[in-house]
């Protein structure tokens, strides 16, 4: 890994100063993807500026039917969230799928988010829940957060506080791992809220997407069955030594369905 | 440099370090506790286990600097000091958890924390739990065994 500076935080105006003064300064959440990044030298910042000190970034609170998280709450945190656990089970049983039991006591909501992987799994809980990403700055929808393959709509110097997600009637979450680095090859969450029903799919595409046509066939019957015979085209998916786009396609249907079941099952 | 302090099996340490020096670099390479191994130094292996502030974590994967003020339990501070064997390094010797070795000190380490967070592990839920520590030798029968027994015995 190249050298750099490194400095904690101590309030939220502090990593906010501290990024303003180098274009290259860059926020450190948990480091489960920035570390590894560095180390081989895909990324090289100047500056590393760790939250890890704020304390207000952290926690988890449910405010009649919102449910909100602080960006620098551990996965293993929120899956292990009594809170979560009865608002959105979901959304634990997502951030208890994430990587490995070691990961998760590091890796954070807000360093998932704001890195946008494409085949993390916040992405589908975010757009799949219609979430807000709540930062120093904005509030910003889930449906214009996620912009492309590791892009979003923050802007430089902007700082991820926390996520709202709205409580939802019913959601589920079914995720096909990658055997080794457990990311997904795909996974789907399904949810039926306030706001109708939202079907997100990661990890087979450059970015996490909605399916309209599973979501109208849902709205009309929430069933596995409802969705059994839709496909989504392979075009533009994911084709890696994993798995081929018309692979990830087929599994887009498999995972959707199981996550209908689950979330009838719940 | 940027200086770190850090309480360490019990024992207070403070040191300086480059930013990037990662905490397993530093926990083996300036404190000479080499019981924490690099195996794929890429956070899959899970051989750097460590507990951070009681928590397992891969120190492979954070700088040295994330820890200032943190309490580090290494696989060298699990034993007793008179050399009795922790219940779950001794379920690792009775139900031969091990071949080389060289997984062992991060499966010791992550099945503690296991342990901690499930009385009483299933062969399941042992190994889902253990899915971030790899084993080339074994095929992971004998460590699911001990791991049980482990958790067994911390839990009397």
């Amino acid at each position: 890994m190249y050298q750099f500076s490194y400095q904690k935080a101590k309030s939220l105006s502090d990593a906010a100063a501290a990024l303003a003064k180098n274009a290259d300064a860059r926020l450190l959440a948990g480091g489960q993807t920035l570390i590894a990044s560095m180390k081989m030298r895909l990324v090289s910042p100047s500056d590393l500026v760790d939250l890890s000190g704020i304390a207000e970034l952290r926690g988890i609170k449910v405010d009649g039917s919102t449910l909100t998280v602080g960006a620098m709450t551990s996965h293993a945190d929120v899956a292990a969230s009594s809170e979560v656990k009865k608002a959105i089970p979901a959304l634990a049983r997502l951030a208890g799928e994430i990587g490995d039991r070691m990961i998760r006591n590091l890796g954070t909501l807000g360093g998932s988010v704001a890195n946008n992987d494409p085949a993390a799994d916040y992405p589908a809980g975010a757009l799949g829940l219609g979430a807000t990403i709540n930062t120093n700055k904005h509030k910003i929808a889930a449906d214009q957060f996620f912009k492309g393959m590791y892009e979003t709509a923050l802007e430089s110097g902007e700082i991820i506080t926390s996520v709202s997600f709205p409580v939802p009637k019913r959601a589920g979450y079914a995720k096909f791992k990658n055997p080794a680095s457990r990311y997904a090859m795909v996974g789907v969450f399904v949810s039926e809220g306030t706001g109708g029903v939202r079907v997100a799919v990661t990890g087979a595409g450059p970015s996490v997407f909605r399916v309209a046509a599973m979501e109208k066939a849902l709205t009309a019957k929430f069933s596995a069955d409802a969705i059994a015979s839709i496909q989504v085209s392979a075009t533009g998916l994911n084709n890696d030594l994993h798995a081929t786009a018309e692979y990830r396609a087929h599994l887009v249907t498999v995972m959707a369905k199981r996550a209908v079941e689950q979330t009838l099952s719940t | 440099m940027p200086k770190v302090s850090m309480t360490v099996n019990g024992k207070a340490v403070a040191a300086e370090v480059e930013a990037r020096t990662l905490l397993v670099d530093f926990i083996r390479e300036q404190l000479s506790l080499t019981g924490t191994h690099v195996g794929c130094d890429t956070a899959q292996c899970g051989a750097c286990t460590i507990h951070l502030n009681g928590k397992a974590v891969k120190a492979c994967n954070m700088l040295a600097l994330q820890a200032d003020g943190a309490q580090i339990l290494t696989i060298e501070g699990v034993a007793k000091p008179d050399g009795t064997l922790h219940p779950m390094q001794e379920a690792f010797r009775t139900h031969h958890g091990l071949q080389c070795g060289f997984c062992t000190p991060g499966m010791v380490m992550s099945a503690i924390d296991i342990a901690k967070n499930h009385a009483n592990p299933t062969e399941e839920t042992i190994r889902a739990e253990l899915d971030g520590n790899l084993c080339r030798c074994t095929g992971y029968h004998n460590i699911v065994k001990a791991v049980q027994a482990g958790a067994q015995a911390m839990s009397r």
